[in-house]
């Protein structure tokens, strides 16, 4: 197997997190894997972006090539649609639907749905208020991995197992959250 | 052997704890920086009490990690390509006087500048300084590099210099590590005097036997296990030529791979070592029709290889093959040997770029109000940036500063502004800035009593590059006083909005006295602020049960 996940979203959202549990689960299962990441400067309320790859293949480069993701995942919907000429034709887009409104000329936002309707397969979630109404308020980013957890082509199980080790030094009822996180994304994936 | 994800940084890090590292002297810098976070937060180096404090600049650094050497012990000089500018004068020197204890210089260059003001390769330092370069091409060889450059480094008792880009640096894969560190050097005294006072007939001595040295140098790139040729499997028997060659060199090779996942269709010479080995660039030419050169930075292989002839076999950077500028991506590389780039979506017209921003509550905003709401009333103000985050006071809410060229630069070129005549003329510099390179700058100015303002934005912390320790914290008075400005004329303030008809005051009084002042608005770091309250909320908690 082999999958290629552009995570992006603005500095500060918690797109490492997410790419910490995929790398966990991948790792766990003797994968390959490689994930480029963004430090420094653009960090401060820019645009962020990592690409991480998975293969049960030795990997060559660390970044994904035009035209070849399978999955972008994304906790802004402005930004999902930025890396959009990465994207296979019968890639995946997973991306949270609230806009995250730091720049004065931020596009309508019927502007910006509309074009993620334009593209084959995609999930909009609303994942801020799913995280507030089911008490996970700081899990948004777990259950946008739940949503995006079939197309990543990693079994449920196995992100369950990679949550539980990546949080167990933060204690149960962090683990416990975000375990629920995951089940809520995955039901409301469509 | 266990099996760890590490960034390329990481794997730098514990290549060298587990190579016996003493000491990690460094600067922080993008994408250098997580190299000696990681060090300083590792077990065996805290056991082993390995040096890993913050040195004031790469300067400091890299001169202490000569000291350490001199002494018999392992150290590693970390910085990001610019900082390489600021070492240069012990890092070339440490080119004559060698080493006694094994030196790696790591230089972490940017191109495409992610997070930097130019995209210089720090390769030429290495051929610069005569000393052996390596450059990884892979996490894994990043790691196993440190303890073959250390041994290299107190073999041919000269310092090593590493060379890696953004995308080694920060992007991660599993490292399969060794079970036991080696033991740090013991501390001896075999450092030869002479060849450390480099007095000219001593240096004269060393400049002869290092040039002589470079022949061995590059014959042990050619048989480095680090430097390959890998014939085509589809080769054709004697006598016929390839119709190409790829010499790859680095990160490069990845992305050639990658072209090729089931074997390239032509021969590939893998460069990670130099001196270039001229034996295997000959062998390449004489056995394909053309030569395609690829690598990351400026074109440092293609012109040794190309000299000074227009030779139409080798294809490159200078040919148009390869882009000039920018890093390179597995796109470009596609493009660059006629493989076709796989088509996805179009890209989408309504995104909009989303710069980077000074964080929501941050003291350099109330700096950059003020200063902005004082300098409406003079005609042609002019303020001289500096390097960090401040550095975004150029865009818009602010547009803010005039200029930002190098560490500690917004002093001394307010300075020259104000010897030209201009006024008001002000500098501004943040707090690790000033002690990186801002000190020297404001004793020029005092000792002419130069009429600009400095204003030191101290945000308690080294905040570009994620929060590190600033070097001058609770100095910053001391220090001005000592360089002699005068204490009417040094003034702290902090910066919030209910203070802006305080902080509006001073800088005006200041810009109107004709002579040097500084004024320090401290607050600490918004990124920082919350890490401490986070830090505390949880000791708190713990201090309960």
């Amino acid at each position: 197997m082999k999958t290629d996940i552009i995570l992006c979203g603005v500095g500060g959202q918690g797109i490492l997190s997410i790419a910490t549990i995929i790398g966990e689960a991948a790792m766990n299962e003797n994968l390959y894997i490689k994930q480029a990441e963004v430090h420094g400067m653009s960090q401060r309320g820019g645009d962020v972006q990592s690409n991480l790859r998975i293969s049960s293949e030795p990997i060559n480069s660390d970044l994904i090539a035009l035209g070849s993701a399978d999955v972008i995942i994304s906790m802004e919907p402005m930004e999902a649609l930025r890396y959009l000429p990465y994207l296979k034709k019968e890639g995946w887009i997973i991306t949270s639907s609230t806009p995250f409104v730091n720049i004065p000329n931020y596009p309508d936002i019927e502007v910006i749905m509309a074009d993620l309707q334009q593209v084959k397969n995609a999930i909009v979630i609303d994942i801020e208020t799913m995280a507030k109404d089911n008490d996970v308020p700081r899990s948004a980013n777990v259950i946008l991995l739940g949503a995006a957890q079939k197309a990543l082509g990693i079994e449920y199980t196995k992100l369950e197992d990679a949550i539980r080790r990546v949080f167990a030094r933060k204690g149960e009822a962090i683990v416990d959250a975000n375990i629920k996180a995951l089940a809520i994304g995955k039901e409301n994936a469509r | 052997m266990g099996k760890k994800l590490l960034l390329g940084d990481e794997a730098i890090a514990l290549g060298a704890i587990h190579a016996g590292l003493s000491g990690v002297y460094a600067y922080p810098g993008t994408p250098s920086t997580e190299i000696t976070e990681f060090i300083q937060n590792n077990a065996i180096a805290r056991e082993r009490g390995i040096h890993s404090r913050w040195s004031t600049n790469e300067k400091t650094a890299m001169e202490a990690a000569l000291g350490m050497s001199f002494m018999g012990k392992r150290a590693l000089v970390c910085m990001k390509h610019v900082g390489m500018n600021v070492c240069a004068d012990p890092f070339v020197n440490s080119g004559m006087t060698g080493v006694n204890g094994g030196v790696v210089v790591l230089a972490a260059d940017d191109p495409s500048m992610h997070s930097s003001q130019d995209e210089q390769d720090s390769r030429f330092y290495g051929k610069f300084a005569m000393i052996p370069t390596f450059e990884p091409s892979s996490q894994q060889e990043a790691y196993d590099m440190m303890a073959a450059a250390f041994d290299y480094s107190e073999q041919q008792k000269l310092p090593v210099l590493m060379r890696v880009t953004t995308r080694m640096a920060h992007s991660r894969a599993v490292v399969e590590c060794a079970d036991e560190p080696r033991q740090e050097n013991e501390m001896n005294y075999n450092a030869v005097a002479a060849n450390w006072v480099l007095l000219p007939a001593n240096a004269r001595k060393r400049n002869d036997i290092v040039t002589a040295q470079q022949a061995t140098l590059e014959a042990d790139a050619a048989n480095s296990t680090y430097n390959c040729l890998i014939p085509s499997p589809s080769a054709k028997g004697e006598g016929s030529k390839s119709p190409l060659g790829i010499i790859a060199s680095g990160i490069a090779y990845n992305y050639v791979n990658e072209c090729f996942p089931t074997g390239a269709p032509y021969p590939i010479l893998k460069i990670s070592q130099y001196p270039l080995p001229k034996k295997l660039v000959r062998q390449m030419m004489e056995a394909c029709e053309k030569v395609l050169i690829i690598e990351e930075g400026q074109p440092f292989i293609e012109d040794i290889v190309r000299g000074v002839s227009d030779s139409s076999q080798i294809l490159g950077k200078l040919t148009g093959e390869l882009p000039r500028t920018g890093e390179l991506t597995p796109d470009i590389v596609k493009k660059a040997l006629g493989i076709e780039v796989c088509e996805g979506y179009a890209s989408c017209e309504d995104v909009a770029p989303r710069p980077p921003a000074l964080c929501k509550g941050c003291g350099h905003r109330d700096v950059y109000t003020a200063l902005n709401e004082v300098l409406k009333e003079y005609d042609n103000p002019r303020v001289f940036g500096d390097i960090g985050c401040y550095t975004l006071g150029f865009l818009p809410p602010f547009r803010a500063i005039h200029s930002c060229v190098d560490m500690g630069a917004s002093i001394t070129m307010a300075k020259g502004a104000a010897d030209a005549g201009q006024w008001p003329a002000v500098a501004v510099i943040g707090d690790s800035t000033f002690t990186h390179s801002g000190m020297t700058g404001l004793l020029d100015a005092v000792n002419e009593n130069a009429n600009i303002t400095v204003i030191i934005s101290d945000n308690l912390t080294t905040g570009m590059t994620g929060g590190q320790d600033s070097a001058g914290t609770n100095k910053f008075e001391a220090i001005c006083r000592g360089l002699g400005v005068a204490e009417e004329h040094l003034h702290v303030v902090v910066p919030l909005p209910k203070n802006m008809e305080e902080i509006t005051r001073i800088i005006r009084e200041e810009i109107n006295y004709k002579g040097t002042s500084v004024i320090i608005p401290r607050r600490e770091c918004m990124q920082t602020l919350q890490r401490h309250l986070k830090q505390k909320r949880r000791e708190g908690v713990r201090s309960k049960e």
